[in-house]
């Protein structure tokens, strides 16, 4: 498990370094609610609706928004542990469960994914050395073959096989267990790896732990991230480029730097000055956002922030911006009215 | 680069040491360390043998009746516990009426802990309509209680000791389906079997491995509470002639027609209680001992 020279290709990568790793579109998933006695579709949630991103390869994407975005429901959509109810999904220029691109097995070996809770993504019967060789034996690897492969992965996230590996959960803290799900994550050799939540549940001490071993398993491994949580400022440590999400849709995309310095959505702004602020002389002006979210089995018609947002007009009730460059800056796109010159806000160009 | 390496704790328990026994050889070394659960064991496997090869151990022959010998002390002409009503050796019908009664204790529960565990396990995974079918059904029998239901099913039969068996299984099947259902629908939605099924696994496995083994558990521990359970009805079965049929030996069957001797020698009429009541505690505390010896996390 050494160092892959930069030099070395990775021979599963088919279409080189300019292609993109993963590149979704349009992805939707709309949860159905059941009631009354016939159990009939009486509403839906709208989750995910229309989500299109593409993430490079090497790079770390972070995704951020608020509980109930549909932030994790996108991280099960992109495993396929939830069916999505249509767009598509292209890994590595193959597209995902399609009769001439990667199956959904094949797309499992090659993503992987982390869990929040620590505790219940572990077996509770089955010590974590026989977790983290599940998968590997899964793929017909020998029994005693998975098991040193599993120890030397726990090695490497920094636990003693000898101590943890025979180990049941229970046995673990909260910061040893995540470190087996990482273990666990990187049992199959993935090139990608979700972390839903990966570190919120941890101690803030054991927390920085963890980030620091991600962010060195990546240069070892030549991994990708999709970093998802509500952290910013994880977000922003861990983030080549950030995806912000509202209510199932993207808002605003672009280089970290960029969506932390200069954010171009309304809900960006808010989201940013809601948190504290450790420099008193660069505090955002913006107010924070007021209210809950509106609920996602009916989504205000329009801009879904229109609710809530401070330069709200009617052209925003009225109709959904799309997602789009923004001026004066390379890769932001945001989806706000204000900034298309089309759109027929009174603010639209105005800079800010 | 700075991945921290935990440090072993400088004051481990040396306990920590011998952990490399898995999972069955922790459950073993557990039960090994439980001297409550040994002696009941040791005494339920005595019960069960000795229920086993009665026609070997019987001094006498239990359906041999002596009009002169009725109801006689313990020890009356090498009678070791006495005769009953019919002068028939107590002994002999005891260790005859364990072969019965136990069979009333474990045929129903096995049956029940396959075909109600089975229905539950599958309901439980499946969800959805399939779940609904099978618990709304399950729903109606759990809306008899189960003594009248069993009382009901033998009744509507006929007496017999199948018809008695039968009658239990089907008691026993709606709880043992609910608890499955219950296991399994929770561990079904836990985000471990989600990270074995991103591992691109084969369903079967992931079931095999993640899922089946949480749900046995709590499935036997139930089941084998319910051994007992099916002591008592099945005995409940016999003492109101729904069950075994006179003279067959049986011990709610003794107990029904040796309540007549209680004024003239209590000891006799205790006799077939006391074996029912050695049984089912025993049953209970081998039980329980499993149950703490199976958890991991205890």
């Amino acid at each position: 498990m050494s160092a892959a020279p930069l030099f070395l290709r990775d021979p599963r990568d088919v279409g080189g370094p300019a292609q993109p790793l993963l590149d979704v579109r349009d992805l939707r998933k709309h949860f159905p609610i059941r009631g009354g006695a016939l159990q009939r579709v009486v509403a839906k949630v709208h989750a995910v609706d229309g989500v299109s991103f593409s993430v490079m390869k090497g790079e770390t994407l972070g995704i951020v928004g608020e509980s109930g975005c549909g932030k994790s429901t996108l991280a099960r959509l992109l495993m396929r542990l939830v069916e999505p109810d249509s767009g598509e999904q292209v890994f590595d220029g193959e597209e995902v469960g399609s009769a001439r691109g990667i199956s959904v097995a094949g797309l499992r070996r090659q993503v992987q994914m982390v869990f929040q809770d620590s505790a219940s993504s572990l077996n509770p019967r089955m010590p974590v050395q026989g977790s983290v060789a599940f998968g590997p034996r899964a793929h017909g690897m020998g029994p005693a073959e998975s098991v040193a492969l599993a120890r030397e992965l726990l090695q490497q996230v920094g636990l003693n096989p000898a101590l943890f590996g025979p180990r049941y959960p229970h046995e673990l803290s909260g910061g040893q267990k995540q470190r087996v799900n990482i273990a666990r994550a990187l049992a199959l050799r993935p090139r990608m790896v979700i972390l839903d939540e990966a570190v919120s549940a941890l101690d803030k001490s054991v927390e920085a732990q963890v980030l620091n071993l991600l962010r060195s398993l990546k240069q070892q491994m030549n991994l990708t991230y999709i970093f998802i949580s509500h952290d910013l400022s994880v977000v922003r440590w861990i983030s080549d480029r950030v995806m912000v999400m509202y209510l199932g849709e993207v808002v605003e995309i672009g280089p970290a730097e960029q969506i932390y310095t200069a954010p171009r959505h309304p809900y960006t702004r808010a989201l940013l000055a809601s948190r504290p602020s450790m420099d008193p002389d660069h505090r955002l002006e913006e107010p924070p956002v007021t209210g809950d979210p509106p609920n996602p089995v009916n989504p205000p018609a329009g801009c879904r922030f229109h609710t809530r947002c401070p330069h709200a007009e009617a052209v925003c009730s009225a109709r959904a911006p799309r997602l789009g460059l923004t001026q004066g800056a390379r890769d932001h796109h945001a989806a706000c009215h204000l900034h298309d010159p089309a759109s027929g806000h009174s603010l639209a160009m105005v800079r800010h | 680069m700075s991945v921290t390496t935990t440090p072993a704790p400088v004051l481990a328990p040396p306990l920590a040491a011998p952990r490399s026994r898995g999972y069955w050889g922790t459950v073993g070394y557990r039960l090994r360390h439980d001297p409550v659960t040994l002696f009941f064991g040791a005494l339920l496997l005595m019960i069960i043998l000795s229920a086993l090869f009665a026609p070997w151990l019987s001094p006498f022959d239990p359906y041999k009746e002596s009009i002169i010998r009725r109801l006689k002390v313990p020890g009356y002409m090498g009678h070791l516990l006495g005769t009953d009503e019919l002068g028939r050796d107590m002994l002999s019908r005891l260790l005859h009426g364990g072969r019965i009664t136990l069979m009333m204790g474990f045929v129903p529960v096995l049956v029940a802990t396959l075909v109600g565990g089975g229905l539950g396990i599958l309901a439980g995974l499946a969800g959805g309509r399939v779940n609904a079918l099978i618990m709304r059904v399950m729903d109606v029998f759990y809306a008899f209680p189960s003594v009248l239901l069993a009382v009901a099913i033998s009744g509507a039969m006929g007496g017999g000791v199948f018809n008695a068996l039968l009658a239990l299984s089907l008691v026993f099947i709606p709880p043992l389906c609910r608890v499955a259902e219950t296991a399994t629908t929770q561990v079904r939605n836990l985000d471990f079997v989600d990270a074995a099924r991103a591992t691109g696994a084969k369903l079967h496995l992931v079931l095999w491995h993640h899922v089946l083994g949480n749900v046995l558990g709590p499935i036997l521990v139930y089941a084998s509470g319910m051994i007992s359970v099916g002591i008592l009805l099945g005995s409940g079965l016999s003492f109101l002639g729904l069950g075994v049929k006179p003279p067959e030996p049986d011990w709610g069957l003794m107990l029904n027609t040796l309540r007549q001797a209680i004024y003239v020698n209590p000891l006799l009429a205790a006799l077939p209680g006391i074996a029912i009541f050695l049984t089912s505690v025993s049953i209970n505390m081998v039980s329980d001992g499993l149950r703490s010896a199976m958890d991991v996390r205890l």
